[in-house]
């Protein structure tokens, strides 16, 4: 009937169509999903795709949207660079909560002293422990030859438990009353990463997340950086031949990866977070995989997934609220869209041909 | 004449944008040595692909022993008679030549008969081989007889050579040809695909050449000289290329006693590497594929680091410095594969004359890219190398062979080295281009630059080199004067005939 051919030059077209056709596809299963879950899916997908940007309550979901992206994009614009250079960071969420609980380390044990910069320094605590996290798997994979993958995800458990441990015992509020959780950096206003413009949900993280699009763009298109990263991801042997160190690209894309996932946990634990509790993390480092893939590993394309993605978040939480959905229904229906982007990808790179009939 | 073994009629191939077998018919007749010719491209591969069962045709037929033939996959082929030993070899490394053989067959016998039935099989076609040695540590020759041995080993009527002499030192392949003639003697046919027209002179009774998918003549080899075979194979007759250059005394690159070891399991190390390259010299390194030419060059690209002065580039230590550091200092290199070593498939032709130009060209600056200056220069290699493309936005994985190793030679040739490596630098391209190819090269030298040119086609070393020398297992003979030297001679540097201790166990 048909067969698969590769594309003498991948369709640039596809590029940019399937991330469209895979959202529409998810829209009709993820419907059909709802509507055997007994929801009407149309007003399920109104409330999903609708009511956070341009319903009644708009007002209120907005600014939510800015803060879910943000930590989202952020992520994913560290993960898209090691993507692209074939190295597989898989454990940002474990860098996310380690670059928080440094960050935060240091507003703790600084507390209560008022300094103009503790903020900045924060940040720049979050990202070096952030950093250090994802160095850890890149220098087994380079000293060892482990897998980047398995180690990169092994740490998000270990940094879980670190988090459990730091808010049950050496973080915990002292003034807290026994309860678990440390003392509240919202009311810390040295290091509280407040809303820029009130009402807006506009927040440093947010600076921070437009910010790594636009360099990571740059880079990307116009610093041999950027070139030689793609190389060592489309044909390791001819960056090697150009002269990329492999050993250095490892490092360097594990730390930048790591610093941004642990920017993005700081950025959210001083302000939307607020202290450092048990269940600080809520999957941001991995749904941002999702985020790098739909938004094609390219800059801008991650921004438009970020917010796509943060969309069906508080959209799940409305459906949740108000239809009775699931939250699995929801889970199901982000991972439809990865599924769906990376089946239409195939378009990309072939093509369906009718195949000749056999001759007789 | 009496029935013909296989008959083809008619057989048309065609593929997405290209028609591979254009209504090609011809007759192989029992014992027959028959020589299918032409240049990479013109439709060798597929026309014995249908022939064994790999690919069906779109039409046409086939008949074998006067009955319809229609193999649906090889194993249908092999049942009736058509073996094959393909130019790369499937055989497992880590097994012993006995388990190799015995994975290729349908129904094997216990593993003690099978090895005497090799060593009957190897001892009456005098192909010596032990059926206990691991695959691994055996030479490409050697490999090439489990392959052949395989296939005796199920009596066929037909065996199907693709390209059997492009790992063979000249010894192996006078080894090989006297077992095709026992062979040929005794009934069995032969279908040898090979460009080399010597060899098909010497072996081959018929010879069938094909040009564009099409067959354009018959012809009883023999009776041809070597230049109407070229001439109908090409379609146009060719120049031989010219040099003027002149060997000047001053050393442009000196290697001294250079080891490394192999990258990896069953890889090649090389051994006390030392050679001088005069400037305006082109040096060829000859050798049977896997004997450390990749290492090679590697180690002098820089792609691998040993010693600083273990490489020296006029006059300068330069061992350890990386593939930038050497091509800022002149010293240059193109390596054999094409995609994915020497180009990035998926990138464009822009962005591969960046892969290597940048240094040398300044096309980045602090880091930045100047990509109009990257597409000017991907553009004069386009023009200045006649590379057939639409333009530098096309991606390196959608030109042909031979246009992309043109553009990849043309990237290094442009930016004037002091001294040019290349390897294979004409493999599986078509002849005009390979002609190019060389005279570029030729070209490069009489403007005072050193080549090294490592190859397996023993013809274009000898054509363009001034010295000779041969890899063999990892260590490289003294270079001689490539004028005067006999086939003889070179088959000796290469290695002689490797493994024939074994025949005498």
């Amino acid at each position: 009937m048909f067969k698969i051919e590769k594309r003498p030059i991948p369709s640039a077209k596809w590029n940019w169509g399937a991330p469209i056709v895979a959202v529409l596809l998810t829209m009709v299963f993820g419907g059909a999903l709802f509507a055997v879950l007994g929801v009407n899916p149309f007003l399920a997908l109104e409330k999903i795709f609708y009511e956070p940007l341009l319903g009644e309550y708009a007002f209120y979901y907005r600014p939510q949207l800015l803060v879910k992206a943000a930590p989202l994009i952020l992520i994913a614009i560290g993960l898209s660079l090691g993507f692209r250079a074939g190295i597989w960071n898989i454990g940002a969420e474990g860098q996310y909560i380690i670059g928080a609980l440094c960050g935060a380390g240091l507003a703790l044990a600084l507390y209560p002293m008022e300094l103009f910069i503790l903020l900045p320094l924060m940040v720049i605590a979050g990202a070096i422990g952030g950093a250090l996290w994802g160095l850890i798997p890149a220098f087994l994979k380079v000293r060892f030859g482990t897998n980047e993958i398995l180690v990169s995800l092994m740490l998000v458990y270990v940094a879980e438990q670190l988090l459990a441990s730091m808010a049950l015992g050496l973080m915990k509020n002292p003034e807290g009353m026994g309860f678990p959780g440390s003392r509240n950096l919202q009311q810390y206003p040295s290091a509280h990463n407040a809303e820029i413009i009130s009402g807006t949900g506009m927040h440093w993280g947010v600076v921070a997340a437009l910010i790594a699009v636009i360099f990571a763009y740059i880079v990307l298109s116009r610093h041999m950086f950027g070139f030689s990263l793609r190389m060592s991801g489309m044909a390791p042997r001819a960056a090697k031949f150009a002269g990329v160190n492999p050993t250095r690209m490892v490092l360097i894309c594990m730390g930048i990866s790591g610093a941004l996932a642990g920017m993005a946990g700081l950025f959210e634990i001083a302000g939307p977070a607020g202290q450092v509790s048990i269940d600080f993390n809520v999957g941001y480092g991995f749904t941002a995989i999702i985020v790098a893939f739909l938004g094609r590993l390219n800059p801008v394309g991650i921004l438009l997934a970020g917010i796509l993605m943060a969309l069906t978040y508080i959209g799940g939480e409305i459906t949740q609220s108000q239809m009775g959905l699931p939250l699995a229904a929801i889970q199901v229906f982000q991972g439809m869209l990865l599924f769906f982007l990376l089946a239409m990808d195939l378009l990309t790179n072939y093509r369906f041909r009718p195949t000749a009939k056999e001759a007789a | 004449m009496g029935t013909p073994l296989l008959t083809l009629s008619g057989l048309t191939k065609a593929y997405p944008g290209v028609v591979a077998n254009d209504d090609v018919s011809f007759d192989i007749q029992p014992g027959e040595v028959h020589a299918l010719l032409g240049e990479n491209g013109a439709g060798k591969s597929t026309l014995v692909k249908l022939i064994y069962g790999l690919v069906s045709p779109d039409s046409g037929k086939m008949a074998l022993n006067g009955m319809p033939y229609a193999p649906a996959n090889p194993n249908a082929a092999r049942a009736s008679g058509v073996a094959m030993v393909f130019q790369h070899f499937s055989l497992f490394d880590a097994l012993s030549v006995a388990e190799n053989v015995a994975l290729g067959m349908d129904n094997s016998p216990p593993q003690g008969e099978l090895s005497t039935k090799i060593r009957t099989v190897s001892d009456a076609y005098g192909l010596p081989l032990d059926p206990h040695r691991t695959v691994g540590d055996l030479s490409a020759g050697e490999r090439q007889r489990v392959e052949i041995i395989r296939c005796l080993l199920q009596d066929p009527q037909l065996l199907i050579m693709d390209e059997p002499t492009s790992v063979l030192t000249p010894q192996e392949v006078e080894i090989l040809f006297k077992t095709l003639r026992k062979l040929s003697a005794e009934g069995t046919a032969i279908l040898y695909i090979s460009h080399k027209l010597e060899e098909i002179r010497s072996l081959c009774d018929n010879a069938t050449i094909l040009r564009l998918g099409k067959k354009v003549a018959t012809c009883i080899p023999a009776q041809k000289t070597a230049a109407e075979l070229a001439e109908m194979m090409v379609g146009t007759s060719l120049k031989p290329p010219k040099r003027a250059a002149e060997v000047s005394s001053e050393v442009a690159l000196h290697v001294s006693g250079l080891n490394l070891p192999p990258a990896q399991a069953f890889g090649t190390s090389l051994r006390d590497i030392s050679l001088t390259l005069h400037k305006g010299e082109v040096l060829g390194i000859g050798g049977v594929a896997g004997n450390g030419q990749d290492e090679l060059l590697a180690a002098l690209s820089g792609e691998r680091l040993c010693a600083a002065d273990q490489v020296k580039l006029d006059g300068k230590p330069v061992g350890n410095l990386g593939p930038t550091a050497r091509r800022h200092l002149g010293l240059l290199a193109a390596p054999e594969e094409r995609l994915g070593h020497a180009a990035v498939p998926d990138m464009s032709l822009t962005e591969n004359a960046l892969l290597t130009g940048v240094t040398r060209q300044a096309l980045a600056k602090g880091g930045w890219i100047n990509w109009a200056a990257a597409k000017g220069y991907a553009e004069r290699i386009i023009h200045q190398f006649d590379v057939r493309t639409p333009g530098p936005h096309v991606a390196a994985r959608a030109l042909s062979g031979g246009n992309l190793q043109k553009f990849v030679i043309g990237r290094e040739v442009l930016q004037a080295p002091h001294v040019l490596v290349v390897n294979q630098p004409t493999w599986g391209v078509d002849a005009s281009a390979a002609a190019a190819i060389r005279q570029a090269l030729l070209d490069l030298a009489t403007q005072g630059s050193a080549i090294i040119c490592i190859s397996q086609d023993l013809d274009e070393l000898m054509e363009i080199s001034d010295r000779f020398a041969a890899l063999n297992e990892g260590h490289l003979t003294h270079a001689r004067p490539a004028a005067g030297l006999t086939i003889e001679e070179i088959g000796l540097m290469m290695g002689g005939a490797h493994g024939m201790e074994a025949a005498h166990v």
